[in-house]
């Protein structure tokens, strides 16, 4: 099968990996091409294609697409993973929105100097644990029965909750010790073929970056 | 019940404002409840309203909506104002509100932050304007030639970025003098029907922050700015 989507970024997760993670549960196969000096992406930015002199960049259908969130709708809206109509695309985008806001404090922690890692750890882990988890737990309580948060149908809130389940899981392995139901759709939808896929190793999915990692990646952007 | 919907926020611009523009766009007329007490706030999280404990929330069409992206991404779509397809919509549209929605959220942010950073940033945000996200916008006008930044029609791009332009000319009236272009839509976007009723006073657009405004976010939310706003 052709490659069907490259990749400018890091070789890091960053803005990226939830891209990542959507290319591959919609079956879109992709190559990267990862920056490695500040030079590599000084010359992408002379190039003209960077609207905001800023990556991800996504070239995709003919198209050099920045900024995360309107490629993540382009993919999602392309491959039926964004809802029947417009009020399920609405409560996909409120859930997904909030997966974002927390993927932030995750991306910025390494950026935190080591004195105030512990106290930044302990405010995501509140905010996972006390704003956003208590929220999916509640939608999944709803509507049980069905497998999806959303129009009992996959949707980009499937993937995107889960990706940002397990980045938590990283940081504090039980955070969800007090959320079985969301321990069940997290089982589930492992399981789901191409999720299944993405979670093995060999993978493009990225890992946890590495503290010694920091400052090269620092010096990039 | 009047089907208007309602906007719960504090008493000022935030992350609400752009909200209001759209709205004021579209033609829509809108009812608002601001907060101005911590009791407020918690009640609203007590009743359930609040799906994330955070505001904006906008109650419309039955669904009680927060997330500032999903409730403009739903009026621009209910009101005709998010292109005519998949690829006006992602290439374009999206692409360029979310390059507004950052130069606009440097701005917001900076009433809350301590006063030496202020002083720092005021500059920076101004700079990043001119250099980065002007230019672009500029460039989009040049190459696209309708007057609007997508398609042959208002979309909620336009709204967004006079939104933009605006604020920013509040900090530095000079900033468009390099873009001629952006002049010309300003001006144009402006003489709309429903933006330049939306432009005068009495409208629900409000003013810039104060300190009282962010004294009274302070005690509301009682938590670090960057996190909850």
């Amino acid at each position: 099968m052709s490659v069907k989507a490259k990749l400018h970024y890091f070789n890091g997760r960053g803005r990226m990996e939830t891209i990542r993670w959507l290319l591959a549960v919609a079956g879109v196969e992709f190559e990267e091409y990862f920056f490695e000096t500040r030079e590599e992406l000084i010359k992408l930015q002379q190039s003209g294609v960077l609207l905001f002199q800023q990556v991800p960049l996504v070239e995709i259908d003919g198209m050099n697409m920045v900024q995360t969130r309107a490629i993540l709708n382009y993919i999602a809206a392309k491959h039926n993973l964004y809802g029947k109509h417009l009020k399920e695309r609405a409560l996909i985008d409120m859930y997904v929105e909030a997966t974002m806001d927390l993927n932030d404090l995750v991306m910025c922690h390494p950026m935190q100097p080591p004195e105030g890692r512990e106290k930044n750890l302990a405010l995501i882990v509140d905010k996972a644990t006390n704003r956003y988890f208590p929220a999916y737990e509640k939608v999944i309580l709803k509507d049980h029965g069905q497998d999806y948060l959303v129009g009992n149908q996959f949707s980009r809130a499937d993937v995107q909750v889960p990706e940002t389940i397990l980045m938590m899981e990283e940081m504090k392995p039980d955070i969800l010790a007090k959320f079985p139901l969301l321990q069940g759709f997290k089982a589930r939808i492992s399981n789901n073929p191409t999720i299944k896929k993405f979670l093995q190793p060999g993978s493009q999915r990225k890992s946890e970056i590495e503290e010694k990692m920091i400052p090269q990646v620092m010096k990039i952007f | 019940m009047s089907g208007k919907p309602k906007l719960t926020y504090f008493n000022g611009r935030g992350r609400m404002e752009s909200v209001r523009w759209l709205l004021a766009a579209a033609g829509v007329e809108f009812e608002e409840v601001f907060l101005e007490t911590r009791e407020q706030y918690l009640k609203l999280i007590q009743d359930g309203d609040l799906l994330f404990d955070q505001v904006p929330l906008v109650d419309i069409d039955g669904m009680k909506m927060v997330q500032t992206r999903a409730i403009l991404s739903y009026i621009a779509g209910k009101h005709n104002l998010y292109g005519k397809d998949l690829k006006e919509r992602a290439l374009y549209i999206d692409t360029y509100v979310e390059g507004t929605m950052d130069l606009m959220q440097m701005i917001l942010t900076l009433p809350f932050s301590l006063p030496e950073a202020k002083e720092k940033n005021l500059p920076l945000i101004i700079e990043k304007a001119k250099n980065r996200y002007f230019p672009a916008y500029e460039k989009v006008l040049k190459q696209h030639c309708q007057g609007f930044l997508v398609g042959n029609q208002l979309s909620w791009a336009d709204v967004h970025l006079l939104e933009a332009i605006l604020m920013v000319e509040e900090k530095d009236p000079t900033v468009l003098s390099e873009f001629p272009l952006l002049q010309g839509f300003k001006t144009r976007i402006s003489n709309m029907p429903t933006i330049k009723k939306f432009l005068q006073p009495g409208s629900q657009r409000k003013p810039q922050p104060d300190d009282k405004y962010v004294a009274t976010v302070m005690k509301i939310l009682k938590e670090a700015m960057y996190y909850s706003i």
